[in-house]
């Protein structure tokens, strides 16, 4: 039976991967992210989890042994945070183009520089385009469930592609939490073992990484293209199984109070439970304001959110990372596309706020929907504004 | 050819494991040496390539030079691939997981830049680590993929196109080999050796026991490239030879720490044999030439200190 | 009929675009580049194998009475057999002489 326990949500992380009977782990230690991979490390040293450590020396290694155990058929995880992300750059490129299902936590970190250790999403944003699911989490129940559910949708092979799971350093990886944990059994039954498609075996010889030539380039990037937007069905499919076995129920796109909603305000990560005690004042005050959160970033689930602008009228996206010189913050860039040419579409403001570890406040969300309605009001043509910076 | 028994060619390995129709220059001693490689490993053994020479010109879509298992990520992470690979059968034959049950031999090949320079961190790190895999350097001595660039593994006085000899600067690379076997023996591996196609016996016999030795395995393959070293197609197997003659590129191994020669020679040859049939020394005087030989002969002699003391430790 | 590489639409591809016919590189001709190709006297040839050793090309092919013939669709003509027979019983002649 399902058991509750109070634990950090980085070690709950870690319980998950054991219960998916990872069989190997590339690690490399970076903050936040850091005990994630301790833990794991502990469990393999105890017995607990029988898969391979690979401790290496960098996290370019780490995604590159990430390529060659998942090649190999190994189930696959590794973590990490800001500049090892960055560091892996390259590979992240790669992993999807040969298809391989790896699973990876991302401890979301500002990045280098000044160099800063507190969490804001510009590691996640500069990856954007590399062609991984990418999966936000609000809270540790959520960090446990979406990552075992990232390793079913991942496998399944009308994906095959790899996955990030994104939860906000320190402010969530690092707090202490009650989690309901699931038994090995009913784990297994809702994950079964992973059967790779293909992989390197002798018997069966393949070659994986071969040499794009211009007359298959094309074909490939729309492959890829193609399996990345129609694994948003994956998606579904395994959130609507983990809900009916385990009653917890999940949504590529989240809302929060949004009914009759005139303004949104939209969040991703774990400042949407700030940004709901702020839809609660402003309830209670009679304004009508919700709250929508984007748990799917990659792939952008587009029709989901257009199906939730009902009534609604301005749209407050909040960005947790800066495009430089950029049209827009890099979640609002997007939004605006998915909604530019749809009818009676909202008036959208684009805010950045929480960079490097600045907190965004009650006082900070209201003021962005104070803000939002009155550029809306006078259509108050802009980028992007900045929000909690001294001027 | 080798001092060995002439017909001993009949005794290899008959079977080809890596393709014809690779798109390699003519005579190219790095898909020779490959090749070879590849016959010595026979079917168990699962490849993770570099980006390089040997890349390109074995796996142009849609075709496949490669008859086993093959996999190329990137350039600079052949090792980390590798180890990714060797640690996943692992344990994935350890839980009865993996489709085949026999020993199955990982390998791990890149080119010198892919090794020396850029990878150099990534081969430290499974090196260290103790994967049981072979890395193979093919070291033609610069960055040959992209048009002839030096690398740190190209030899002093050498021109490339990022080393050009010039009016201003007539010498051409300026820093000297690095020594890359040294640095892969400082890492207590129990496997360390220098090889050569001009060799095909020795080089086959260090890839066997390079396989059989469990934990890492290093071997530094030297193979000349007619295109990058301006110098005849023809010659690519008989310049290699000359390097040995010549002591340029002596062939050893380290067991355990232990220096050994395998291939020696009663007289040595000028390094000016060597030189000479090649386009990217022709510009060298004749003081460069001889400081060459200079740094030539010391090294030899370092290496033959080694040797020394390795083989009265064994006494 | 079977579409070629370059006729395929995106989905009619292998997963993560891989190769899986083991060797199929043999397909593509290298033969054409070559301006000379090698030639054998028979007579002299004393079957030591070393030709095929260190052929790049894995383009010398045992016959069956123990001498070696050239797989030409393959073989680049770089004369290295030429150069490395003990017997110099390889000799480059000029394409199509
Ligand atoms: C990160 C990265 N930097 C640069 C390159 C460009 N590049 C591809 S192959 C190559 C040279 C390979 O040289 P080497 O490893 O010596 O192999 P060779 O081609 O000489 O056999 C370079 C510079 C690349 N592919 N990736
Ligand atoms: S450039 Fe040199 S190493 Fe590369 S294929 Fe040609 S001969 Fe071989
Ligand atoms: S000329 Fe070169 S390619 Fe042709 S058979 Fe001889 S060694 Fe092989
Ligand atoms: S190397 Fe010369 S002698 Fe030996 S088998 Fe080949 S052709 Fe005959
Ligand atoms: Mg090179």
């Amino acid at each position: 039976m399902a058991k509750r326990v109070g634990i950090e949500v980085s070690l709950a992380i870690s319980e998950a991967v054991k219960l998916a009977k990872v069989d190997a782990v590339a690690a490399y230690p970076i903050t936040p992210q850091t005990h994630i991979v301790e833990h794991l490390s502990e469990l393999v040293a105890e017995g607990e989890l029988d898969a391979a450590f690979i401790p290496v020396e960098s996290e370019h290694s780490a995604m590159s042994v990430c390529a060659g155990t998942s090649a190999a058929g190994a189930r696959t995880y590794t973590a990490t945070s800001s500049q090892g992300l960055a560091l892996m750059n390259e590979i992240l490129f790669i992993i999807p183009a040969l298809r391989l299902p790896v699973v990876m936590t991302i401890a979301n970190r500002a990045l280098s520089g000044p160099i800063s250790i507190w969490n804001d999403h510009s590691d996640i944003m500069s990856v954007r385009d590399t062609g991984w699911i990418a999966i936000f989490v609000e809270n540790g129940q959520e960090a446990f469930d979406l990552t075992l559910q990232s390793f079913k949708i991942a496998e399944d092979h009308r994906v095959l592609l790899p996955i990030s799971v994104n939860l906000d350093g320190f402010t969530l990886s690092h707090v202490i939490e009650p989690h309901e944990f699931l038994d090995q059994d009913e784990v297994d039954r809702f994950l079964p073992e992973y059967k790779p498609a293909v992989q390197l075996n002798p018997d069966d010889p393949v070659s994986m990484g071969t040499v794009g030539v211009p007359e298959i380039y094309a074909e490939a990037k729309k492959c890829q293209d193609e399996v990345l937007k129609g694994s948003i069905k994956v998606v579904k499919e395994v959130f609507a199984e983990f809900a009916e076995m385990f009653g917890r129920e999940y949504k590529v796109v989240e809302t929060y109070r949004a009914e009759g909603a005139e303004t949104l305000l939209m969040t991703m990560g774990s400042v949407s439970e700030t940004a709901m005690e702020a839809i609660d004042k402003m309830q209670e005050a009679g304004r009508k304001v919700g709250l929508i959160r984007l748990r799917l970033w990659r792939p952008f689930p587009a029709d989901d959110l257009r199906a939730e602008m009902g009534s609604v009228k301005t749209l407050a996206v909040i960005d947790r990372a800066v495009s430089f010189g950029g049209a827009g913050g890099p979640v609002a860039g997007e939004v605006r596309s998915a909604l530019y040419n749809v009818d009676d579409s909202p008036y959208i403001a684009s805010f950045i706020a929480g960079l490097g570890g600045r907190d965004i406040t009650v006082d900070d969300f209201i003021e962005m929907v104070d803000q939002a309605e009155a550029m809306a009001k006078v259509n108050e043509i802009h980028e992007y504004k900045m929000i909690g910076v001294r001027e | 050819m080798e001092n060995l028994n002439v017909y001993a060619a009949k005794m290899a390995p008959q079977q080809e494991f890596l393709a014809g129709g690779h798109r390699a220059c003519q005579g190219c001693a790095e898909l020779l040496a490959a090749r070879l490689v590849a016959k010595t490993l026979g079917h168990d053994y699962i490849i993770a390539n570099a980006t390089g020479c040997l890349e390109i010109v074995t796996s142009s879509y849609p075709h496949s030079a490669w008859e086993v298992p093959w996999i190329h990520v990137a350039f600079e992470n052949a090792a980390a691939v590798a180890s990714g690979v060797e640690a996943a059968v692992k344990i994935l034959q350890k839980k009865g997981k993996y489709p085949v049950d026999r020993k199955i031999t990982i390998l791990a090949q890149a080119g010198d830049g892919g090794t020396v320079d850029i990878g150099l961190q990534a081969l430290s790190g499974a090196l260290e680590r103790g994967h049981d895999m072979i890395y193979i350097c093919y070291d033609n001595e610069a960055y040959m993929n992209t048009g002839v660039q030096r690398s740190s593994s190209t030899p002093y006085g050498a021109t490339t196109t990022t080393s050009p000899a010039g009016a201003a600067d007539p010498l051409g690379q300026h820093t000297m080999k690095k020594n890359i076997v040294e640095i892969a023996a400082a890492h207590n591996i129990p496997y360390v050796a220098t090889a050569s196609p001009s060799y095909p016996f020795d080089l086959m016999e260090k890839v066997k026991k390079a396989s059989e030795t469990p934990g890492p395995a290093y071997i530094h393959c030297f193979v000349p490239c007619p295109t990058g070293w301006r110098m005849a197609p023809n010659l690519a197997v008989s310049i290699g030879r000359i390097a040995a003659e010549s002591k340029v590129f002596p062939l050893y191994e380290v067991v355990n720490g232990e220096y050994r020669m395998t291939v020696t020679h009663k007289k040595h040859r000028p390094v000016i044999d060597y030189l000479k049939p090649q386009g990217r020394f022709r510009h060298l005087n004749e003081d460069n030439i001889a400081e060459i030989q200079q740094q030539v002969d010391k090294s030899y002699e370092r290496l033959l200190k080694k040797v020394k003391m390795s083989s009265t430790e064994l006494d | 009929m079977t579409k070629k590489y370059n006729e395929k639409a995106w989905h009619e591809y292998e997963l993560g675009f891989m190769v899986s016919r083991p060797g199929c590189s043999a397909e593509y001709r290298t033969g054409d580049w070559r301006s000379q190709q090698p030639q054998t006297n028979k007579e002299k040839c004393i079957k030591c194998g070393v030709c095929y050793l260190v052929c790049p090309e894995g383009a010398i092919v045992l016959a069956a009475d123990g001498t070696y013939d050239f797989d030409l669709e393959h073989c680049k003509g770089c004369g290295i057999c030429a150069t490395e027979c003990w017997t110099g019983c390889i000799s480059m002649v000029e394409e199509g002489e």
